[in-house]
């Protein structure tokens, strides 16, 4: 509840300037997941290691994530200019490989969302491909309606929904 | 199978019923048999408020019985909640239950006191008796009786194992809703569906059947991986249902009698919507490459998938007409969802949906007059058509109902309702007239249904 009503106030802050598309409505940072590995791990203060999914999200900040319009899959400024940074990355590690994992909002049927998800997925790939990280590298799933990151049943949680995530696959 | 329980069920028939050749012969020969009770769904009013009384069931000796702890008169009593909850909780007639009822004895079962069940305004009497047999089956007769006319209007009779004591009870509620409201029977049937529990984020969807009364719940899978969109085989041998184990969406097909299951394309591509054919021969699944879902068709014993679409949009879906001879399908060629017909090898795809907003998740009906679906206007509702696209009409008004499913009598629709904010997710029910809404009772969320057909 008090996530959400951050995301709102981010999100209505971001209207003000943003353009006409979707608010990304930046989603408050990842409740850090106790990845905080037992004892036996690095020394916290190195961070993840390079070409790990942490190190990728850390470095991404926010941009391993790709939004979309209802109904949509096109891939807009945004979207770019956030491919271009994973691209990036991917070029850097060239021995991790990635999955691209499509996501739609609930308002709609079940199995038709698996099939849009499938093409925001590849759509995101395709791009990626474009960039010159090598298909073989990259892999798609769609998880259609199935895997919602925000929970609200309104047009900002459904805009957070609709979604592209890279992710590296370790 | 079959054969066998009609060969006994003419045998105990004719031995049983200590009175029924003392009944004096009907007054008219085969009277009213088959007017003003056979109408549609559609004209309810004729036969809705028809009240039926439904004593337990009576037992010519008290026996134990591995299907009831107290015995085979408690099991009578049950067999006829059974029955009685059947006709009540689908609205069909007005039925009055056992615990609110007198207990024929057993010579009464085919010699009822008809002045008795008068007195009580029943117009209809369900009796029937159990028996335990030395090999431990039970044998149910059921019997119904027009009051009025002081008269059998039908009989029935099963032997089944102890397991097995509710179907006999369905079979007698099928037997007493086919005859009275002239319409095919149901209740002997199943429900795979999609068990849902935890939050919305972090959904655990499992695998799940029941009877279709909601009895003899099971989870087949654990939890581990999502499990969605289950679809029972026309003989109820197997499930097709989409997977999303090892990292991929794909179709497994579980075997029920084995606990086995097996895949059905070895494609790491998205693979979903499993659709068996009527005479379970076929599976249909769609897949998506490289952003493109079409149409396939694979023999349920392995084999090569032909292709049967091959739009540039997402062809999702399909469901056979019950001739297996046409299709009914969803895609978005035209810009958004809308429902379209082929033949069954693919050829001569047309659209059908012509009345605005999406239509999705089109289902045949068994009867074959009609296609139930999700129309989508921002809300998503349960809508049924004429499969040349005509005659839409809404059977419900909610915030999201999606997925329709058939009774295997082509008069019930079974859908999903996911409640705005928590996306709690329920199964309902609502008959064609669309007013005879309601939840069917599961152990925890539910999603996706799918009826099977009445059970041989």
């Amino acid at each position: 509840m008090n996530r959400l009503a951050i995301t709102l106030v981010a999100a209505s802050a971001l209207a003000l300037t943003a353009c006409s598309k979707k608010p990304p409505a930046q989603l408050p940072p990842a409740p850090q997941e106790n990845t905080v590995p037992p004892e036996s791990g690095p020394p916290p203060s190195t961070g993840p290691a390079p070409g790990t999914e942490e190190h990728f999200k850390s470095v991404m900040n926010g941009r391993d994530v790709i939004y979309f319009d209802t109904d949509k899959y096109d891939i807009d400024s945004d979207d770019a200019a956030a491919l271009r940074q994973q691209a990036q990355y991917l070029l850097q590690y060239p021995n991790i490989r990635a999955t691209v994992e499509g996501h739609c909002d609930e308002r709609g049927t079940r199995e038709y969302n698996l099939a849009l998800g499938e093409r925001r997925a590849n759509a995101a790939k395709n791009y990626l491909v474009s960039l010159g990280v090598p298909a073989a590298r990259l892999t798609t799933i769609s998880y259609g309606k199935e895997r919602p990151v925000a929970l609200g049943s309104n047009e900002q949680a459904w805009a957070q929904n609709r979604r592209a995530v890279t992710v590296v696959l370790q | 199978m079959t054969f066998r329980l009609a060969a006994m069920l003419t045998f105990l028939l004719a031995a049983a019923p200590l009175a029924a050749q003392q009944q004096p012969p009907p007054p008219s020969p085969v009277p009213a048999e088959d007017q003003g009770l056979s109408v549609t769904v559609t004209d309810e009013n004729a036969w809705q408020d028809l009240q039926v009384a439904i004593p337990a069931f009576a037992t010519d000796r008290e026996q134990a019985t591995p299907a009831n702890s107290q015995g085979t008169t408690a099991l009578g009593l049950e067999l006829a909640r059974v029955i009685y909850n059947d006709l009540k909780n689908n609205a069909l007639f007005k039925p009055t239950g056992p615990d609110a009822l007198p207990k024929p004895g057993y010579s009464e079962i085919t010699a009822p006191n008809f002045g008795t069940w008068r007195g009580r305004s029943a117009e209809d009497l369900v009796q029937g008796y159990v028996r335990a047999g030395a090999d431990g089956r039970l044998t149910v007769g059921c019997y119904l009786y027009d009051v009025a006319l002081g008269q059998e209007l039908t009989r029935g009779g099963w032997v089944v194992q102890p397991a097995e004591w509710r179907r006999a009870a369905h079979k007698c509620a099928d037997l007493v809703y086919s005859r009275l409201s002239g319409e095919s029977p149901f209740f002997d049937s199943k429900i795979a569906y999609i068990a849902e529990t935890g939050p919305k984020d972090h959904r655990v969807k499992r695998l799940a059947i029941m009877d279709s009364d909601g009895a003899n719940h099971r989870f087949i899978t654990n939890g581990q991986a999502t499990a969605l969109t289950p679809r029972y085989s026309p003989d109820y041998s197997k499930i097709a249902y989409v997977s999303f184990l090892n990292g991929y969406s794909r179709i497994y097909v579980y075997d029920i009698g084995s606990g086995t299951q097996k895949l059905i394309t070895q494609s790491t591509n998205t693979t979903f919507a499993p659709r068996w054919s009527p005479d379970g021969r076929t599976i249909l699944y769609s897949m998506a490459t490289g952003g493109n879902t079409d149409i396939y068709a694979v023999p349920a014993t392995g084999g090569q998938p032909r292709r049967l679409t091959d739009s540039p949009g997402i062809d999702v879906g399909g469901s056979f007409s019950p001739d297996g001879r046409k299709i009914v399908f969803e895609s978005d060629r035209s810009g958004n969802q809308q429902i379209y017909v082929m033949n069954a090898d693919g050829s001569n795809q047309r659209r059908i949906s012509f009345f605005g907003g999406r239509a999705a998740t089109p289902e045949w009906s068994p009867r074959g007059d009609l296609i139930a679906f999700t129309h989508i206007v921002g809300d998503l509702r349960i809508a049924v058509m004429t499969p040349s696209g005509g005659g839409l009409r809404y059977l419900t008004n909610d915030w999201q109902d999606e997925a329709p499913t058939w009774s295997p009598n082509g008069r019930i629709v079974q859908f999903f309702r996911t409640a705005k904010g928590s996306g709690q997710a329920s199964i309902w029910q609502v008959d064609l007239t669309g007013k005879n809404l309601r939840r069917l009772p599961t152990p925890v969320g539910a999603s996706d249904p799918a009826w099977g057909p009445v059970l041989p």
